[in-house]
């Protein structure tokens, strides 16, 4: 209790110093910083147009959180949530149209939705679980094979929309067949968000349960707590770093099927736009824990989100939402400074 | 045969000439993160430095027409990256790799905010040595008009090699990267010696942003770079934290970087970005191969967290 008191009181506090850096930053370029959050909330979160747009930025980046959260608690930094998506929505158009026929063979549409989300989860957990399992068989560092990976799968991607999986009928960008009409995805009633974010959530609320209640998760924190106390007392170290890998792949992967589900329809250079990077972002505030993920995607995607309002109302740059990101993840990193450092959040001594 | 038309020779020309060419921000970012890394950090931030190097080369440039104070300006600006990079880096319990991606991200939002205006007009851009003016064919005379920092760059990398091995400065970065605790106990400031490394290193990365926008492609764009200082990090595993094998590793990258639109110019255009990506296939192949659970990568610093 007291130690997720300290996290959360460090976190907000560096959260408020990063806001206070990029404030300075504002006046330093000649905008009032408090009419400038004013909008930033009011284009994040402050009506249901922005809070939609907000929604939809978030669901793509709290399955890519996973792909860096659940690894780093078997102690490995993936930073392949990039390459992974890109993967899956590759591996999600293959089977959307691949099930093309479905209709004509009397089966319900949904057969290919699923069939179309399941492809893109295996494409991106085979993706990420190739660097776990070079980790565990070669010594293969997994940062540098999946910053490798990324760069390899987005190449993939466009040899693949340009060429063998062209439609000579979108002339515009090259882009792949579109997946049949049946198989898309709506937006969830209520809330007009797409389907990509309730898949968010409940992986988010999964993968807090399969590391919170189970033996797989117990054995995951040892593991990235002590690599040669796992190996000690006989922990299978190769399966539960494959097995790692794979949860947070898929959950990379599955951000890139509901992309193309949801979103785009076809696989194009779209896909790659950063959401894997932001994963990454989102993964270290929330300090790995997929529960804290669900917020801070919503704050990262809300920050994003107002960028268009911000550069419309202030002629602030489109970047300016990025330079307050980058700001946030650089005073969080510090921040792990003060832990062990707050005498409010430490044991007491007992008296004696 | 006409002989301007040289068919598939203009391939190995253009080859020839974009390795020297798209190699020279790469040899420097490959120098930038061996000298961090010598040091025992990784700078994973390197795309961010880079972006603000080209950013702050190219408005000074445009600002005081002098595309050389760019130059200064792009090696100050990466410098004070480096800097920030190795300031967080200080504090206890942060993770280096984890700082890079900030910085990754902090420097590309803080290039684009202030770049901005620049987007528009024209600075002056750096001059090149036309070495091939002794040529008739104008493909060989395109290809040899090099840049300064092209030379520059082979300069630093021999300048970094001898002062490694041979200067005071040298063995200390070495044993702080190799043996923090031992260099401690030796009495070498640790802290201060990173510091230090890793601000140099920024201003080399930053010299490399301004070749981006002052030389080639020579202009201030977004996606200007195409993760140059993203793959500093494998750049350097290539080239086994050696300086002048920097060189060797960045001129093949820049060499395939040119070989997809040399063929596309040849009517050869099926398997382009597949050959763009060949060197990242080719550095996983290289980590598959020379990777050992038993022991760390041939060359790499002791210290580095990244090869633990």
């Amino acid at each position: 209790m007291r130690e997720r008191a300290e996290a959360a009181a460090i976190t907000a506090g560096a959260l408020l110093a990063a806001l206070a850096l990029f404030a300075l930053f504002l006046l330093a370029n000649g905008r009032d910083p408090l009419a400038v959050y004013a909008v930033l909330w009011l284009g994040g979160f402050g009506t249901p147009f922005s809070l939609q747009a907000t929604l939809t930025q978030a669901a793509p980046l709290m399955l890519t959180a996973l792909c860096t959260a659940i690894p780093a608690r078997a102690g490995l930094l993936v930073i392949g949530g990039e390459g992974a998506l890109v993967a899956g929505g590759v591996f999600a158009v293959l089977a959307g149209l691949g099930t093309a026929g479905l209709a004509t063979a009397g089966l319900p549409a949904s057969v290919g939705t699923v069939a179309t989300c399941a492809a893109g989860a295996a494409g991106g957990a085979a993706w990420i679980a190739m660097a776990g399992a070079l980790k565990h068989l070669r010594g293969v560092n997994e940062t540098i094979s999946t910053l490798l990976l990324n760069y390899i799968a987005i190449a993939v991607l466009n040899h693949l929309v340009s060429g063998p999986m062209r439609d000579p009928a979108v002339s515009l960008k090259a882009t792949s067949w579109a997946i049949p009409q049946a198989t898309m995805v709506g937006t969830i009633p209520g809330i007009g968000v797409h389907w990509g974010f309730a898949f968010g959530v409940i992986a988010c609320l999964l993968a807090f349960a399969l590391l919170r209640f189970t033996v797989f998760g117990f054995s995951v924190d040892v593991l990235g707590g002590n690599a040669r106390a796992a190996q000690l007392v006989g922990l299978p170290i190769g399966r539960l770093t494959l097995i790692a890998c794979a949860l947070g792949g898929g959950g990379a992967g599955l951000a890139g099927a509901a992309e193309i589900i949801a979103v785009h329809g076809a696989a194009s250079s779209s896909l790659a736009v950063g959401f894997g990077y932001g994963g990454i972002l989102v993964a270290f505030l929330s300090r790995q824990n997929p529960l804290a993920i669900i917020f801070f995607a919503i704050l990262v995607g809300g920050i994003s989100a107002s960028g268009g309002l911000m550069q419309r109302r202030f002629d602030l740059p489109d970047a300016a939402t990025q330079v307050l990101q980058g700001m946030i993840f650089l005073c969080v990193l510090a921040s792990n400074a003060f832990y062990g450092r707050i005498r409010l959040f430490q044991p007491r001594a007992v008296a004696e | 045969m006409n002989p301007g038309d040289i068919g598939w020779w203009g391939v190995a020309l253009a080859v020839a000439g974009g390795a020297i060419r798209i190699s020279t921000p790469y040899l420097f970012v490959s120098l930038a993160e061996t000298l961090t890394e010598k040091s025992g950090r990784v700078n994973l931030g390197l795309e961010g430095t880079l972006l603000m190097g080209a950013m702050s080369g190219y408005g000074v440039s445009f600002l005081s027409g002098s595309p050389w104070l760019g130059v200064l300006a792009a090696a100050l600006a990466g410098a004070a990256f480096g800097l920030l990079h190795a300031v967080v880096c200080n504090l206890p319990r942060v993770n280096d790799v984890a700082v890079g991606i900030g910085l990754f991200i902090f420097g590309t939002g803080l290039a684009f905010f202030l770049g901005k205006p620049f987007v528009e007009p024209r600075a002056d851009r750096l001059p090149v040595w036309p070495l091939g003016g002794w040529s008739d064919v104008a493909a060989i005379r395109a290809a040899l008009d090099v840049s300064p920092l092209f030379f520059a760059g082979i300069a630093v990398a021999f300048a970094m090699r001898w002062a490694l091995a041979n200067t005071r400065w040298g063995l200390i970065v070495r044993a702080v990267g190799d043996n923090a605790e031992a260099a401690r106990t030796a009495g070498y400031p640790v802290n201060l010696t990173r510091t230090l490394a890793t601000a140099a290193g920024g201003l080399f990365a930053g010299i490399a942003g301004a070749f981006l926008s002052l030389s080639y492609p020579g202009t201030w764009a977004e996606g200007l770079s195409s993760g140059q200082g993203l793959m500093a990090v494998t750049l350097v595993i290539f080239a086994r934290w050696h300086p002048l094998n920097c060189f060797w590793v960045s001129l093949l990258f820049g060499g395939a970087s040119a070989l997809g639109p040399a063929l596309q110019a040849v009517g050869v255009s099926s398997y382009y970005y597949l050959i763009g990506a060949a060197p990242y296939a080719l550095t996983l192949a290289l980590l598959i191969a020379s990777s050992s659970r038993r022991h760390r990568l041939v060359g790499a610093p002791g210290e580095l967290s990244i090869n633990r």
